[in-house]
């Protein structure tokens, strides 16, 4: 052994992997608030991921906006903005009820944890009905791309304006289903009591992964509903 | 067993270098194959076809299953943590996911190649990728998958270095090798995702006529180029950036000195990694883009050759008056600076838009970016490995034969691509199977050099498998390194230090006398 490398102040006879410390502490980290920052800066990064993958299709649709601004105008008339609406209300009051499940979490409180992932749960899921009549609905009217396609109105490119319409918000709405997954198991765990002050990282993270899908929603509603 | 389910980043490191090394079998196969088909201008043995698709895999198997992972998910997932001091990277579990993703691409790769190929080029470039043939859309999920195990990377590399340092090391502490590496993740993590919306796109395309990257449907063929490089620009830096990062460690180590410049070669890396998010238009020069954006691309591309031009005259200044040892990572190391000093330059000539047109898709470019992707990357990956293989395997290899090996691979190289500087300067446009009679000769040099070149990495290969028939023999630290992974024994145990290790002088401290033990 050199110099380089001497037991660090406090550990003379070296780490102990399984001694009597915190059993979330994994064995590459010295204490809790190290795992605490190192996981949420994980997150932060995955969530650059996923605004950089939507930014290029917001910059696809500006793109093709800015080259069409008449088709755009005459196809977003298709697209109910009440029913947008209401899934920009029920996915705000989503993103709320997770800021207070991850309160619960940190506060110790269980049972209003469990109370506010069962109520984004069922945000989550209401907007998921929503877009299923909406996607229904611009089904029927032949609007969907591809060989799908059969509206003979309208203005030659509208079809591009719905191609981007179906691939923001399918990408989106796989973001729901993905976000819905990761709060189930939230619950999950939160029944068997795995949260409290001194562990609620899941919380926090899938919290931030939440806040994401909604934001991105809040840009989707005004971009593809509120042309002009 | 116990391997498949580690997350051991040295363990996970290994079975990422084994799996680089085979796509770079296989990818090599390919190049050579394609080679003995331009001994001669006429069909060999090859269709015309079967030469688009066999080029096509070179460069698709080489770029997303070899380069781009095996620098930092091999070499970099066994060092960058015993560097650093830790006992693993930020998150090792989603460094045993990314493995397990690179897997599955690899295998969606390798079905997407039997069953009917791809014929388009590792570009995928619309129109032709929507409406060719072949197994296209699922080579375009298995790049997109493969995407998400590099991003995995990036991501466990950025949290490990700001999360996981030793005690008392700080930034301007760590080893240049981590500055480089720490740049690409970055490039990693912010790059891939758009790579991934465009195959998507892609794909979406050829399945339900999205019409996205369609002009007959209102679409923009060219924004599938942008899209394409605004990733694979910056993916050019995620295959160089850890390429520079290991010569940042071999120089001072068989130079015996500290290396010359340490902040600038550490900003440099980072310089590096944001300019290439700026410079992807150069791409595209004969694409229909403005010439304003010509013109503001072609300038924003020589800005790279700053940083690049501050590594290099660092390392040479790093030389100067140095201890220097020829061990086989410093040959390695000395054939990196000639021949990526050479991709370099002639990148400079392809970045001014006058001449980029007469060498657009001409063999020039082909051998530009071969002097800079095998000159440089692999030249500087092979460094690494025959650095960090005493640490990796904990054997040394048979010092006589590696530098033959390493001899032949300088020689080959260059034999190989030099003919392809000239005959592109005259004219020979890449892609084609035939050729006029008049390039024959420099067909027949560049053949004849992938021969000398296949030679000498089959000799490195032997020689580095032959070692692992010895027992254990290598000492902690065979080249008399002052970085912290050659503090531990070789190979690590488990949890890579006895004790937690502290900072006490940096990584190229060579002021003290050093004695070097021999093996």
């Amino acid at each position: 052994m050199s110099s380089h490398t001497l037991p660090a102040p406090g550990d003379t006879h070296g780490h102990d992997d399984h001694g009597h410390h915190d059993p979330n502490l994994q064995h590459h980290f010295v204490e809790m608030a190290q795992q605490f920052d190192t996981a949420k800066l994980g997150m932060w990064l995955f969530l650059a991921t996923e605004i950089l993958m939507f930014g290029g299709l917001f910059v696809g649709f500006g793109l093709q906006q800015a080259k069409f601004p008449e088709a755009f105008k005459a196809a977003h008339h298709h697209l109910d903005r009440s029913m947008g609406a209401l899934n920009t209300v029920v996915l705000l009051i989503s993103s709320f009820t997770m800021v207070l499940a991850v309160w619960a979490a940190q506060t110790g409180k269980r049972k209003v944890l469990i109370t506010n992932l069962a109520l984004t749960l069922v945000c989550a899921g209401t907007f998921l009905v929503v877009k299923f009549f909406e996607y229904s609905h611009k089904i029927h009217e032949g609007l969907l791309p591809g060989k799908f396609f059969h509206y003979a109105h309208g203005q030659p490119n509208e079809y591009i304006f719905f191609s981007f319409y179906f691939m923001m918000t399918g990408l989106h709405g796989s973001h729901v289903i993905l976000g819905m997954g990761a709060i189930t198991w939230l619950l999950i765990r939160a029944i068997k009591g795995d949260f409290g002050p001194g562990y609620y990282t899941p919380v926090d993270l899938v919290g931030l992964f939440w806040h994401l899908v909604d934001l991105i929603w809040i840009y989707l509603f005004p971009l593809l509903y509120l042309i002009g | 067993m116990s391997w498949l389910t580690t997350v051991d980043h040295k363990r996970i490191g290994l079975m990422y270098l084994w799996s680089v090394l085979t796509a770079f079998l296989l990818g090599g196969l390919f190049a050579l194959a394609l080679r003995l088909e331009l001994l001669t201008p006429k069909e060999d043995f090859m269709t015309a076809e079967t030469y688009n698709k066999v080029f096509t895999l070179h460069g698709a198997v080489m770029v997303f299953l070899f380069i781009i992972p095996a620098i930092p998910a091999a070499l970099g997932n066994f060092v960058l943590p015993l560097m650093l001091g830790a006992k693993d990277v930020a998150f090792p579990r989603l460094n045993l996911a990314s493995y397990y993703v690179y897997m599955t691409g690899a295998i969606m790769a390798l079905t997407a190649i039997l069953t009917g190929g791809i014929d388009t080029g590792w570009t995928f470039y619309t129109p032709y990728s929507t409406t060719t043939g072949g197994a296209v859309t699922l080579m375009t999920f298995s790049v997109f998958v493969l995407g998400f195990s590099s991003i995995f990377t990036g991501i466990n590399f950025v949290a490990t270095v700001h999360k996981l340092r030793a005690p008392g090391m700080g930034w301007f502490d760590l080893p240049l090798f981590v500055w480089g590496t720490y740049a690409t993740a970055i490039i990693q993590v912010l790059a891939t995702p758009v790579l991934a919306i465009t195959l998507l796109l892609l794909a979406f395309e050829r399945m339900f006529q999205i019409g996205i990257f369609d002009a007959k449907l209102g679409g923009d063929p060219v924004l599938f180029q942008h899209f394409f490089w605004f990733y694979s620009h910056p993916a050019v830096y995620i295959m160089i950036l850890p390429g520079m990062a290991i010569i940042s460690e071999i120089i001072p180590t068989f130079s015996k000195k500290h290396i010359f410049g340490y902040r600038a070669i550490a900003f440099s890396s980072v310089a590096i990694a944001l300019i290439s998010f700026i410079v992807w238009g150069h791409h595209m020069f004969t694409s229909g883009q403005s010439q304003l954006a010509a013109v503001i691309f072609s300038f924003l591309t020589f800005l790279v050759a700053i940083p690049s031009g501050i590594k290099v005259f660092n390392w040479v200044a790093t030389m100067y008056r140095g201890s220097i040892a020829l061990d086989t990572p410093m040959l390695y190391a000395i054939s990196f600076l000639l021949l990526f000093t050479i991709g370099g330059l002639t990148g400079i000539f392809l970045g001014a838009l006058s001449v980029d047109i007469h060498l657009h898709d001409t063999y020039f470019i082909v051998a530009h970016f071969h002097y800079v992707m095998m000159g440089g990357t692999v030249i500087a990956f092979l460094a690494g490995v025959h650095y960090w293989w005493p640490k990796m395997f904990g054997r040394m290899y048979n010092e006589t034969w590696a530098r033959i090996g390493c001899l032949l691979v300088f020689i080959g190289f260059n034999v190989t691509f030099l003919n392809q500087f000239a005959m592109g300067a005259k004219g020979m446009p890449r892609r084609y199977y035939s050729y006029l009679d008049q390039f024959q000769g420099n067909h027949i040099g560049s053949t004849v050099g992938s021969w000398i070149l296949a030679l000498g990495l089959f000799i490195a290969a032997g020689v580095l498998m032959a070692s692992l028939r010895k027992k254990y023999d290598a000492p902690d630290n065979p080249w008399g390194s002052k970085t912290m992974e050659w503090e531990t024994q070789s190979p690590p145990i488990t949890h890579n230090f006895p004790n937690n290790p502290v900072m006490l002088h940096g990584p190229y401290d060579y002021n003290e006398p050093v004695v070097r033990r021999e093996a």
